[in-house]
């Protein structure tokens, strides 16, 4: 009975740890993108960037941070209040609740207790992500509406609209991936690309579906409201777009929520395309499991930086384009992705 | 278009390929920045910045008010007042006739050098000194305390590049 009582109370502290580190991390993880992506620009346009705050400026988010935390808070007149409070809060909290169903590592065992370093499997982990994907947009909408501005509302209004277009391309590149592993799960996902073909070449599902990944890949991109979809923001047109009336902390949310959710799209690109923990040569357990952990987050590193790198190097589309390439490039080839990808399976 | 072109990724990887070129060149070899009030790029030996009125080597003020630059500037910035040497001021000025206000108005000099070309007493001289900002309008309305060197060894300006291409140029 004792030891039973024990044994959960173990469970939930282990749990509890877990969302604490993996929300530290998520935000520690957001707050440094914002740095890495001014260095990352100013490196692709021969500057230094930010090197004041602290050797080579790392102590810049901070800065940043204190900045946002002692600007005028202002919300403007005949904007809705509650809402307008609500919007950054939906967002960043939408934005923070993919990180649960992650794998971060693969399950240690020891002392009678399973180290899950996922803080959920829960097992349609990838429709949860999508889910709470799509829901992100709730958080841009009803900041922009409230905001009684616009050229909010214009950055609201193409938010969603391009969200539900890519969401579209996104399900259906995904559903070919689903039907190769066959579970939901992003822990099994995650374990069905361990091994190597021929000794060398690592399974991962990048491998056979290398289309479904790129599609994957720009509806992230779209998703996340990153160039050359920022669409919604763009500074040019619209003045900032959905967070033109935001100040202070509110911005910061806004901005922050935006980061993190780089950071999730690139950890699930690496857990469903490339492989997640996995990687030739590293036996996923004891101490080849922590090599797996830094495996996943260099992996989602690379893909950050892939984001940044695609930001400052390709200009934004015209509106029309994107919504062409939505639905008349993506969406046929995704459906083309997943035929293919059925007949294949039936074949062999 | 044909449709290589249409589909864009060509010309895409290729501009990603532009742009990882310059991000490596920046990461692993140098910026084509300076940090700048902690590093400085090399002017040039004959940059025309700030002017400088010289001393001679005992101290004295060349210039004697002759007013032949300000003759010659074609912006019309130079202004100044003569005065005549007391007795006891020999080791302040070399000539009998000095110059009691000079004022160059910063805001109106176009750096063109006429003024050193002019001077019969290689008295004015320009500087690889940058004129720096100000709010106000006034406080560029340069006078002898900012104009003429100091005395001590260790505060005269070294013009001797500009002087060499001034006499190069004469």
């Amino acid at each position: 009975m004792i030891a039973t009582l024990l044994f959960i109370t173990a469970a939930v502290l282990q749990k509890m740890a877990l969302i604490l580190i993996v929300f530290a991390i998520t935000l520690g993880i957001a707050a440094y993108s914002t740095y890495g992506e001014r260095k990352v620009a100013a490196f692709i346009q021969d500057r230094l960037g930010p090197d004041r705050a602290g050797p080579f400026g790392i102590l810049q988010p901070l800065a940043d941070g204190v900045k946002m935390f002692t600007k005028e808070d202002f919300i403007p007149e005949g904007s809705n209040r509650l809402l307008f409070i609500l919007g950054p809060g939906v967002f960043i909290f939408v934005a923070l609740m993919t990180s649960a169903v992650i794998p971060w590592g693969t399950v240690f065992t020891g002392f009678g207790l399973n180290l899950d370093l996922q803080v959920t499997d829960v097992n349609i982990g990838i429709l949860y992500v999508m889910g709470f994907v799509s829901l992100g947009v709730y958080g841009i909408m009803i900041g922009g509406w409230a905001s009684n501005n616009k050229y909010s509302l214009f950055g609201a209004i193409r938010a969603s609209s391009q969200m539900i277009s890519y969401e579209l391309a996104m399900g259906l590149s995904l559903i070919a991936v689903i039907m190769l592993t066959g579970t939901l799960s992003l822990r099994g996902i995650a374990d069905g690309q361990a091994g190597t073909w021929l000794g060398f070449i690592p399974q991962w599902n990048v491998i056979a579906q290398p289309l479904g990944f790129f599609i994957f890949f720009i509806c992230a991109l779209a998703e996340t409201n990153r160039a050359p979809f920022d669409l919604p923001e763009c500074e040019t047109e619209l003045v900032g777009g959905y967070h033109t009336e935001y100040s202070a902390m509110k911005l910061g949310f806004f901005l922050f929520a935006e980061y993190i959710n780089m950071f999730i799209s690139s950890a699930v690109i690496a857990t469903v395309y490339f492989g997640a923990y996995h990687f030739p040569g590293i036996n996923p357990d004891w101490m080849w499991g922590l090599m797996g952990t830094i495996v996943i987050f260099a992996k989602t590193f690379f893909f950050i930086f892939v984001f940044m790198w695609i930001r400052w190097t390709l200009p934004r589309f015209r509106y029309d384009q994107l919504m062409h390439l939505g639905w008349k490039v993506l969406i046929p080839l995704a459906i083309l992705n997943m035929l293919l990808t059925g007949g294949a399976s039936l074949l062999f | 278009m044909t449709f290589w072109e249409r589909i864009y990724l060509p010309a895409i990887l290729g501009g990603l390929w532009t742009t990882l070129k310059h991000f490596l060149k920046t990461l692993f070899g140098k910026a084509s920045t300076v940090r700048y009030p902690d590093e400085k790029r090399e002017f040039a030996p004959v940059y025309r910045g700030w002017h400088v009125l010289k001393r001679d080597d005992q101290g004295r003020e060349n210039c004697t008010a002759c007013g032949l630059c300000a003759v010659a500037c074609p912006a019309e910035a130079i202004t100044m007042e003569a005065a005549e040497r007391q007795k006891g001021e020999e080791n302040l000025y070399r000539e009998e006739k000095y110059a009691a206000v000079y004022e160059i108005n910063m805001l109106r000099c176009i750096f063109c050098g006429l003024c050193e070309e002019a001077c019969p007493k290689e008295a004015i001289f320009l500087t690889d000194r940058l004129v720096p900002s100000d709010y106000v309008r006034q406080n560029f309305i340069f006078g002898k305390e900012l104009l003429v060197e100091g005395v001590e060894p260790e505060k005269r300006i070294d013009v001797s590049k500009r002087q060499k291409h001034v006499t190069e140029a004469r």
